[in-house]
């Protein structure tokens, strides 16, 4: 008996991961690219102290 | 053990990536998508593409998500209405679990992600738009009370203020003239199916109105939403985010959706069967375009404002 016949089964499971692997791979992009928009438009900077202030 | 005693049948959890997609109900993932868009970019504060996108995308997938957990919960009545017989659980594909775990997981992902990408209260409105689709809708009305169609409308009709909130982090009156359309349209587009689904309800023993108060009443209700909808949507036109784009759309669209609601009072079940419920079916057609047709004129009246063309002045 050959390993190698490929059943309509694996086929699905491979869709299957393949798929999972693109949804992963979008996520990370959408993450990235989310970062890099807020990081530049200085939505994380730390308020600046004022002079003069306490 | 032998290649041959793999199961062939698709019950074996071994369900495609496809099939997974299609827990999220993307042709409903659509409305969402382009109602929340609408919402977002006739919003009076520009927002980045970037996190314009963003927003969209976990809008899109919060109300995906509460599409698989509407079809964990629904599976039993899912089984027995033609229209929802292939939907992934009924036909063994997915199993319930599976549903849930997934609803659940996308549910959280896609609220906080929206949270952390725009404010806190595009996060908490997505949150009770999952909650009021699941809990409100699906689990306590729909099964119980005829007017199901008419309070759950308002979970379709949530992604326009989404947007919105995405884009300004507060609240105002047009995004809720959007929820309002799509609130007002939702009853006479489903009653519209019930009546030409048939028995589709009925077997389910989902008290749809065909069933608890029969098929004119169904008839009444439709002429009557259609009318109060024709106010609103043409009121709509006089306020910020209307215009003489919209108003011509809206008027054309509404003489005609009054017209389809008019012709369907008139007939009565003898006269629906000749010719299989040719003018609801037509009627159901058209109302995918009215409300589609309502928010495109929305966009273009955005769109043109800063050119000085859109609204008003």
């Amino acid at each position: 008996m050959s390993l190698k016949v490929t059943h309509e089964l694996h086929q699905r499971r491979l869709g299957r991961n393949v798929g999972l692997a693109l949804v992963l791979a979008g996520f990370i992009a959408v993450v990235f690219g989310l970062t890099v928009v807020k990081v530049t438009s200085g939505a994380f900077e730390p308020p600046r102290a004022t002079q003069g202030g306490e | 053990m032998s290649d041959a005693t793999i199961n062939t049948n698709t019950d074996t959890g071994e369900a495609g990536f496809g099939d997974y997609f299609a827990l999220l109900k993307p042709r409903v993932m659509t409305l969402v998508v382009f109602t929340a868009l609408v919402g977002l970019l006739a919003a009076p504060v520009p927002v980045h593409p970037m996190i314009g996108f963003a927003a969209i995308l976990f809008i899109a997938i919060g109300g995906g998500a509460s599409g698989a957990l509407n079809m964990w919960w629904d599976a039993d009545i899912d089984r027995i209405m033609k229209r929802t017989r292939g939907r992934p659980i009924p036909s063994g594909k997915v199993e319930r679990g599976e549903a849930l775990g997934l609803g659940l997981t996308l549910s959280v992902m896609a609220v906080v992600m929206l949270a952390l990408a725009t404010n806190i209260l595009a996060g908490a409105m997505l949150a009770f738009t999952i909650f009021f689709y699941v809990v409100i809708y699906s689990m306590l009305l729909k099964r119980s009370t005829p007017q199901n169609i008419v309070i759950g409308g308002a979970a379709g009709a949530f992604p326009p203020v989404i947007g919105w909130l995405a884009a300004t982090g507060y609240m105002a009156v047009e995004p809720w003239l959007m929820f309002a359309l799509v609130f007002m349209w939702t009853p006479p587009h489903f009653w519209a199916l019930a009546l030409f689904m048939r028995s589709d309800y009925d077997d389910a023993g989902v008290p749809m109105l065909t069933v608890t108060h029969g098929r004119p009443a169904t008839r009444r209700h439709i002429l009557i939403y259609t009318i109060l909808l024709a106010g609103l949507a043409l009121g709509t036109a006089f306020t910020a985010i209307g215009g003489p784009v919209y108003l011509s759309v809206s008027a054309i669209l509404n003489a005609l959706f009054l017209h389809g609601a008019w012709k369907i009072w008139r007939r009565d079940e003898e006269m629906a069967e000749v010719d299989n419920y040719a003018v609801e079916r037509r009627f159901f057609r058209l109302s995918l375009l009215y409300l589609a047709l309502h928010f495109a004129a929305i966009l273009a009246e955005a769109v043109l404002k800063p050119y000085g063309l859109g609204g008003w002045s």
